[in-house]
């Protein structure tokens, strides 16, 4: 009996310890993927500008490659993410991904971003500091588009009319370009959603 | 549990340490390069879609 109940006793505090290093696993043993993604994503991209200076065209994304790079100086002045494309569990892992089907950026329309809020990096970590008039910056093949922070909200993970090409309004036609970040909220819990609206302020072709 | 595999190693109680906590070692190695990696897309915490 004795002996039973110490085994049992001892499954538990096994199971506890390995519960507690899963946890410590998703906060920090999950970044170190994601960066290893993101280095190699930025370098090609860099690359990529460099090389086709001005001769690209719009919509040509190569499967596996950045859509773009993201930074928001609000965040530090390294803040830099590779966009991918796709919003599934396996786009995330390597970085904010572009939810398909949303506007492309620079485009009218709903340029709609996620990003995990605590593991994997953490790129949208603190998205909830933003304020209104803050710079969102994407930079794409073509040109170095700005968009402004204009308004954040925290909604159900139902409500999908936030990502909508006109947010709030899903049967309207859009007349502006808008980028639309969202990622978990409260940390640590999916059971709602962080959103933060932009408007397109500024476009810079590149030469 | 513990003191089964204790029960069970050769040597005095330095070797037996040595080699407990290798096996230690391995084990979460295994879980944290193995088995979390492979686990933690399928649970759904962080997920912003």
């Amino acid at each position: 009996m004795r002996a039973a109940l110490r085994v049992v006793c001892e499954i538990g505090v096994t199971a506890g310890v390995v519960l507690l290093m899963f946890c410590a696993y998703l906060l920090w043993g999950t970044g170190s993927y994601t960066e290893r993604h993101q280095r190699v994503l930025q370098q090609q991209f860099e690359q990529e500008i460099h090389e086709k200076n001005g001769k690209r065209s719009l919509g040509r994304i190569r499967l596996g490659s950045a859509l773009a790079l993201l930074r928001i100086p609000r965040l530090g002045p390294d803040y830099t993410f590779a966009i991918v494309e796709g919003v599934d569990a396996e786009a995330l892992r390597e970085g904010p991904g572009h939810y398909p089907g949303t506007a492309l950026p620079g485009q009218t329309g709903n340029f709609v971003v996620s990003g995990h809020r605590t593991t994997y990096l953490a790129p949208f970590n603190r998205i909830g500091e933003l304020r209104r008039g803050d710079d969102i910056v994407v930079d794409t093949h073509e040109a170095r588009y700005t968009y402004r922070v204009t308004r954040k909200e925290v909604v159900l993970p139902t409500r999908l009319d936030v990502i909508a090409p006109v947010p709030g309004h899903p049967s309207e036609p859009p007349s502006k370009a808008l980028i639309t970040l969202t990622t978990c909220n409260p940390m640590y819990s999916a059971s709602e959603r962080l959103i933060v609206h932009g408007v397109l302020a500024d476009r810079e072709r590149r030469t | 549990m513990y003191g089964f595999i204790w029960r069970r190693l050769p040597g005095g109680t330095a070797a037996r340490l040595v080699v407990f906590l290798l096996l230690i070692g391995i084990a979460a190695g295994l879980l944290w390069y193995v088995v979390f990696p492979w686990l933690a897309p399928r649970v759904p915490v962080d997920q912003p879609w």
